[in-house]
């Protein structure tokens, strides 16, 4: 079924898993930055289990990856420049200020809508890729799928509670939601390929999919009884695109550094 | 009827119940001297959890391969998984106190309650990632397992569900140490290094072998009412049967060269800690420890409008 002779069914596979694992990568990444600086105790356990989660995904995308033929998973994690990751700037945008481990002042509102929005626009790319012509990631995207059920659970009882309890938290969260949509054109894109995905039928196309979402949103505010603007853009660039911040090269810095002192070794 | 039960009648039964081999649970009546051991062991046991989390937290973006990071993600989930359980177990012990997790958080901030020597270590390469994995939690199994018979139903139960749990971290550790113990010259200075900073942390860690040393020792109060079996030396001879031929066998050196096994005396000899500088390190002066307790005001600090929220949704319900 899949035709993976045709040099462009495989570059239009390869642009679209590329830009699934780097969302996945840098996100869980940022999530586990989180780890001892979470809320409570509870959160900081069920946080570090949905970016594990995430951080599996991210394997799975990069493994078909290797499957591919487009190298080992670790080097296509770890050894691959800022310039040539295809993730929504939105994931590499860091947690607040400070370090992970020097004066972390992390913003929990962001991160709260950060992750609602994003689950719910992986979950609908899920449910597309479900019946993606490139068997092996329709095949993935059932398995994360049953996962991602689960993240939305946990994000949505945030993103409701937080609203609803009035005062400084309702602010801090309408101020997160308009950071997020100001970035958020970018985790809906499917970059320059997109038109091809959808010919070829590995993913229905972008506007079917934001439709979906703001179908699935839309409710959710209309409960919390704020307005939904559904307005997307790209406030610091189109990953997708190559374009990033200078936090993505400082986070890959980190995330690499060991990696780096000997990538040929075993570890 | 009104119970005319003297206190001295009912030392004597719980007694009784503690030598039966009974299992007292969260709402039995129990000896202040009991409930304040068991509040002090596991609290310190929780938060220790939730403190060790915090040296390897600096290790998981770093992990050098996608299965490492996944390893290591869940090994420090594990670990704050295990520190809620046990403040969930301190919380019960401590409510007809009046106290709850506010204030185990404050007595850590105000350092009233301490938290493990080897978390106030500095783990400075990926070498002390992995040692920390299979020494440290291979350790903490030993400790452990001593007291999967405590009398305290709830803590020995807690404990049953941690012990397996720490299992898998030690085979994490282990595995990223072969790994390193295989492989380049780096590799294998780099795991030296680390043996070599964590060895005497690690005799640090069963604690001292009588009061003798620090001053102080709950050994014997543990020991009457049935939490623990070994003593701190035991448990320290047992490390050193168990994981000295592992050091030794994988091409490390251990950095004691007065330590032999005396078949007469049927013990290890070895070099004693410097037991001052363990009374300096608990007292959060050690390398790392206001560091990281930084961290954890900060988040505390950072949090507060969360709470404050999640008390008033609470409230509204």
């Amino acid at each position: 079924m899949t035709e993976l002779g045709t040099p462009s069914f495989k570059k239009t596979v390869v642009e679209l898993l590329y830009q699934l694992a780097d969302d996945d990568f840098i996100l869980a990444c940022r999530g586990s930055e989180w780890l001892g600086l979470a809320p409570h105790i509870e959160e900081d356990v069920a946080f570090s289990s949905i970016s594990q989660d995430t951080m599996g995904h991210a394997a799975m995308f990069y493994g078909l990856l290797e499957q591919l033929g487009e190298g080992n998973m670790d080097e296509l994690s770890h050894a691959r420049e800022g310039s040539q990751r295809k993730n929504a700037v939105l994931c590499e945008i860091p947690n607040g200020t400070g370090h992970y481990l020097k004066e972390p002042r992390y913003d929990w509102a962001f991160t709260v809508v950060r992750q609602f929005y994003y689950s719910i626009a992986k979950k609908i790319k899920l449910e597309s890729l479900k019946q993606s012509a490139y068997e092996p990631l329709a095949h993935a995207a059932v398995k994360i799928n049953m996962e991602l059920h689960y993240h939305i659970l946990h994000w949505t009882v945030w993103f409701k509670q937080l609203i609803l309890s009035g005062g400084e938290a309702k602010q801090r969260m309408l101020e997160a939601i308009i950071r997020v949509e100001q970035e958020f054109g970018d985790v809906c894109s499917l970059g320059p390929l997109s038109a091809e995905m959808a010919n070829l039928k590995l993913i229905d196309k972008e506007d079917v999919l934001l439709e979906r979402f703001h179908n699935s949103v839309k409710p959710v505010f209309h409960t919390l009884s704020i307005p939904y603007k559904g307005s997307f853009g790209y406030r610091s660039g189109r990953g997708r695109f190559g374009e990033h911040t200078q936090e993505l090269q400082h986070a890959l810095t980190t995330l690499t550094e060991v990696y780096r002192t000997d990538p040929a070794a075993a570890w | 009827m009104i119970n005319l039960e003297s206190l001295e009648d009912k030392n004597i039964r719980f007694m009784e119940r503690i030598e039966a081999g009974e299992k007292i649970e969260a709402d039995d009546w129990m000896p202040d001297e009991y409930r304040n051991v068991l509040i002090k062991l596991i609290s310190m046991h929780g938060i220790s959890e939730i403190m060790g989390a915090l040296p390897e937290k600096e290790w998981v973006p770093k992990a050098p391969t996608l299965k490492r990071k996944l390893g290591i993600m869940a090994k420090v989930q594990d670990e704050m998984g295990h520190g809620q359980l046990l403040l969930r177990v301190t919380e019960d012990l401590i409510k007809p106190l009046g106290r709850t997790r506010e204030d185990i958080m404050e007595d850590l901030f105000t350092g009233r309650l301490k938290f493990h020597n080897v978390f106030h270590m500095e783990a400075p390469t990926w070498g002390d990632a992995g040692l920390i994995g299979w020494l440290i939690d291979g350790a903490a199994i030993i400790t452990q397992t001593n007291m999967l018979n405590a009398s305290y139903g709830p803590y020995a139960r807690a404990l049953k569900r941690i012990c397996a749990e720490e299992v898998f971290h030690a085979q994490h550790g282990e595995a990223i140490i072969l790994a390193l113990a295989e492989g380049t010259d780096d590799q294998k200075k780099m795991v030296q290094e680390a043996v070599d900073r964590w060895w005497e942390p690690l005799l640090m860690f069963f604690g001292p072998g009588d009061a003798k040393a620090t001053g102080s020792s709950k050994q014997d109060v543990t020991a009457k009412y049935r939490i623990r079996s070994k003593s701190n030396e035991e448990l320290r001879q047992d490390f050193f049967t168990k994981y000295v031929p592992r050091i030794l066998s994988i091409g490390l050196t251990i950095p004691d060269s007065t330590m032999l096994y005396d078949q007469k005396q049927d013990k290890w000899v070895y070099q004693q800690p410097d037991w001052e500088k363990f009374k300096e390190i608990v007292k959060n002066k050690g390398p790392k420890s206001q560091e990281r307790l930084r961290l954890r005001e900060l988040s505390y600090e950072n949090n507060e409008w969360v709470r404050e929220a999640l008390a008033q949704s609470e409230e509204a319900i």
